[in-house]
């Protein structure tokens, strides 16, 4: 999927590169990119989920020949981008409920899927996501996308994973992560933010369904994002990408440090990169610049006070061990590195 | 207005919300000064030749490399490459080998006859005719720089060849004279007017005989210096600049000199180790270098010390030489054993020993032959050298500017050309009645503005060396040049500090699509009517080419 390293210039971590031949590009290097979630939004400053939703839905139209209908659960992405008369997608865009993304886009394919057998064409040229945040996808969402994924309807759902309810003012999800600071999982007692041992891990889940296909991403590699987004283009059923945007508001993060973030959480191993087909695990993004967890919690308010006073080294130190058990469960260090 | 059912509303695309207006701090795009180019003498746009050479464009590389230095291919062999010591992908795994594919731009420009194109006929309408004085790199590179110019040049040179001390001092092994040749010979073409074996002894003279407007002096340093050591007649003992200069044109071993078995050079620089070695070719089975301070005190180059050293050069540290010939012989040499003072100067400890040497070159540095400027009002000198103005080059007489190692400065060959092409563009304001002042620079490319995560570890690909066996048997060129392949690579190499190398980062994490791409070589535009200023584009450019500046309320 990448294309082999060699040097800055022709195997390139950057958007763009000049020396490279037009089909090595990636979709947002061009001037020809759909721009599907186009300027004007009302998203914050240094905003992780337009950033991702633009990545993923632009890749989603070039694979598709621009041929692309999305359905989109409630949630900041549908708040910012489209307070009525106005919108920001370019694309037709529907949105209906909170908690029902899933169901109307498995409802869109089911029509088109009729619309192709009517024509006497075994699959609809136009094809089918349905997008949404943590909170419309783990909680509210969840029986939706569960239903869709056991039935395999033919939609590729993309789920932008900020990590709290953020368009409501920052309430805990099931995917937040422990020891995080939310409006509902407060600093204040023993155990500050929220608690270990809960919460959801939707790409596991997912890979339970044993769908066709599953993968995860970050704002922090085009390339990686980009080429998921075109591999799961090219397979009929039901397909899941979780892709990690830092929100600055909701994590009380410089805007600039988006990317830097949604970098440090892979680079820490707290947030795993791989994909996995039919419930197994088939690659995985190996770390490159292994970094202790610390380096990742510190930039942000919502980890403050494991920093504060005396600190909670022990608070870390599970992280860390969290983080740990990903580098092994998803081999995310060479052996050589892992000596290192 | 009859509307579907439900519908009350126009659709608006969300354009008409201008979200630029949250912003309180706005990125700029800036060019940077790479450490690269803050470091040359001679002012080289490293990082602007990189540029090209990336995309295997060799002839324009090489066409904005010689906008500052029309020497490449001697560049890329003699000069000792402070770039790379400044150069940020250091701080990464190692420095972009600039001096090799400059070396290569040079070879790859002979290879193929590049030719500098010669000034347009209305910039040599209005030229004028400046005189220059010396044929080294400090004078060629002024009389290529007037030239561009528009104006007309007449070199005058006392030796037999163009060069100066590229020729007289520099030996072949570290720079083949087919090399220098070609790259002299490019700036005559250009219709630069040379005469050789053209002594100026009276300049005031020169001058009213020749018409000159202006006149560029850079007669280099060829007289060596002398320290009084007690010597028997029969004593050998020879100054290494009459030496490396014996040895021009000396093809055939009779016309070498004779050195004997045992040599012994006496001094510390670049020079003393050029003796050396070079003692080493012409067959001496001990080449002995004589210095009285410690290794890390030696002023030559430390890559020069060590090839030295691989060829069997040795030197003995902490050493003077109180006398040539003693009673033991003519062939003797006394050398007294020093030791360092507090402040790391070299004192005498009266303790003595013998060495046995057939010759002695005393390599104690070069002084400037100024008797041609008597006579000329207005100079100044000073510890044997002219002053200058340091920004224009000019000396203390109006029209009259100096440069190379007849004026302040280290003695190298790039300092040497930097002077030339200053000296050039003051000239050549001075001419035209007005002041140029200093170059104006951009702020510094520092290695803290770059994001290095985006550039993958690339190895420093290393030149070839020339055997050992053949490096102490011939005058053969120790060092060989990169192939294109290796060229390409170590151009690619390099990080872009500070210069936007459209990799497109900031058109792709923007947010809020407000980075306008403007099409190949044309870089970014922001588009401030939807930039909110988060910065994103500034913290992920991996060259460190956006700023953030608060906006103005």
């Amino acid at each position: 999927m990448h294309q082999p390293v060699k040097f800055y210039q022709t195997g390139t971590f950057t958007v763009g590169n000049r020396l490279l031949a037009p089909e090595q590009r990636s979709v947002q290097a061009s001037t020809e990119r759909s721009n599907s979630l186009n300027s004007g939004h009302r998203a914050c400053q240094g905003c992780g989920e337009a950033l991702g939703a633009r990545y993923a839905v632009d890749a989603a139209m070039r694979a598709t020949g621009n041929q692309l209908i999305a359905a989109n659960a409630t949630g900041c992405l549908e708040v910012f981008s489209t307070p009525y008369p106005e919108t920001s997608w370019q694309l037709p865009w529907i949105h209906s409920l909170f908690g029902n993304a899933a169901a109307v886009g498995t409802g869109i394919a089911a029509a088109l899927k009729v619309k192709a057998i009517k024509a006497g064409a075994e699959h609809s040229p136009v094809r089918v996501i349905a997008q949404g945040g943590d909170g419309g996808t783990t909680d509210i969402g969840f029986g939706c996308l569960s239903g869709m994924f056991e039935r395999n309807d033919d939609v590729l759902y993309l789920c932008y994973d900020n990590e709290a309810y953020m368009n409501t003012g920052v309430q805990r999800s099931s995917a937040t992560p422990p020891a995080a600071r939310t409006a509902t999982t407060m600093a204040v007692g023993a155990h500050p933010g929220a608690e270990f041992g809960q919460g959801k891990n939707l790409p596991l889940i997912a890979m339970a369904h044993e769908i066709p296909y599953v993968a995860t991403a970050t704002v922090a590699d085009l390339r990686d994002l980009e080429a998921k987004v075109e591999k799961a283009m090219s397979i009929h059923g039901a397909r899941y990408l979780h892709i990690l945007v830092p929100c600055p508001l909701g994590w009380g993060a410089a805007s600039h440090d988006t990317i830097r973030l949604a970098r440090l959480a892979r680079e820490t191993g707290i947030f795993p990169v791989f994909e996995a087909e039919h419930g197994e695990v088939t690659a995985v993004t190996k770390i490159r610049r292994h970094v202790p967890v610390e380096e990742y919690l510190r930039p942000q308010k919502r980890f403050a006070h494991l920093f504060s006073g005396n600190g909670h080294p022990e608070t870390i130190a599970r992280i860390q061990a969290d983080a740990d058990r990903n580098i092994r469960r998803f081999k995310l260090l060479d052996e050589a590195q892992q000596e290192a | 207005m009859e509307k579907p059912f439900a519908i009350t509303l126009d659709p608006g695309s969300s354009l008409a919300n201008k979200t630029g207006t949250w912003r309180t701090m706005r990125p700029v795009y800036r060019d940077h000064l790479p450490p690269c180019n803050a470091q040359c003498p001679a002012g080289e746009d490293i990082q602007g030749w990189l540029y090209p050479a990336e995309s295997g464009d060799y002839e324009a590389a090489w066409r904005h490399l010689t906008r500052d230095n029309p020497f490449p291919a001697i560049m890329g062999r003699v000069c000792y490459h402070s770039c790379e010591g400044a150069c940020n992908r250091g701080k990464l795994d190692a420095a972009v080998g600039i001096n090799s594919v400059e070396r290569f731009l040079g070879d790859e420009a002979l290879k193929r006859g590049w030719r500098f194109e010669p000034p347009a006929a209305e910039l040599l309408a209005r030229g004028k005719h400046v005189l220059v004085v010396g044929a080294g790199p400090s004078g060629m590179s002024a009389a290529y720089h007037l030239r561009r110019l528009g104006h007309a040049v007449t070199v005058l040179e006392a030796g037999p060849a163009a060069g100066g001390m590229m020729r007289f001092g520099i030996p072949k092994y570290r720079l083949p004279r087919d090399v220098l040749d070609a790259e002299m010979a490019r700036i005559v073409a250009m219709g630069v007017t040379l005469k050789l074996d053209t002594k100026v002894f009276d300049l005031a003279q020169t001058m009213k005989d020749g018409g000159y407007d202006a006149a560029f002096l850079a007669v280099g340093a060829h007289i060596a210096k002398r320290t009084f050591i007690p010597a028997k007649d029969g004593s050998r003992i020879l100054d290494a600049v009459s030496l490396l200069r014996s040895m021009e044109g000396a093809d055939t071993p009779e016309t070498r000199p004779m050195l004997g078995r045992r040599v012994v050079v006496y001094g510390g620089g670049n020079t003393a180790i050029d003796v050396a070695r070079t003692a080493k070719r012409l067959g001496a089975t001990e080449a002995i270098i004589v210095y009285r301070r410690t290794r890390e005190k030696m002023p030559a180059h430390d890559f020069e010390v060590e090839e030295a050293l691989e060829e069997g050069v040795m030197v003995k540290w902490l050493s003077t030489i109180k006398q040539a010939g003693n009673q033991l012989g003519e062939t003797a040499l006394t050398i007294e054993k020093m030791a360092l003072d507090a402040h790391g100067n070299p004192q005498p400890t009266g303790e003595y020993e013998t060495l046995e040497a057939d010759s002695l070159v005393l390599a104690l540095g070069q002084d400037v032959d100024l008797s041609l400027l008597d006579g000329v009002p207005g100079l100044e000198r000073k510890d044997g050298v002219v002053q200058v103005d340091p920004v224009t080059m000019m000396t203390g007489h109006p029209g009259l500017f100096a440069g190379g190692d007849m004026v302040p400065a280290s003695r190298n060959v790039t300092v040497a050309v930097g002077h030339g092409k200053k000296a050039a563009r003051h000239i050549d304001a001075w001419l035209n009645g007005r002041a140029a002042g200093a170059a104006p620079k951009h702020p510094g490319a520092t290695f803290e503005r770059l994001n290095p995560w985006y550039y993958s570890d690339a190895p420093k690909t290393l030149r070839p060396q020339l055997d050992l066996a053949r490096r102490t048997s011939s005058f053969d060129e120790v060092q060989g040049g990169l192939t294109e392949a290796n060229a390409l690579f170590e151009a690619r190499r390099c990080l872009s500090c500070g210069n936007c190398f459209e990799c497109d980062n900031c058109y792709g994490v923007c947010p809020d699509n407000a980075v306008i791409k403007l099409g190949p070589g044309k870089r970014f535009e922001i588009n401030y009517d939807y930039c909110k200023g988060c910065g994103i584009c500034a913290a992920e450019c991996p060259c460190g080419a956006i700023e953030m500046v608060a906006e103005e309320v």
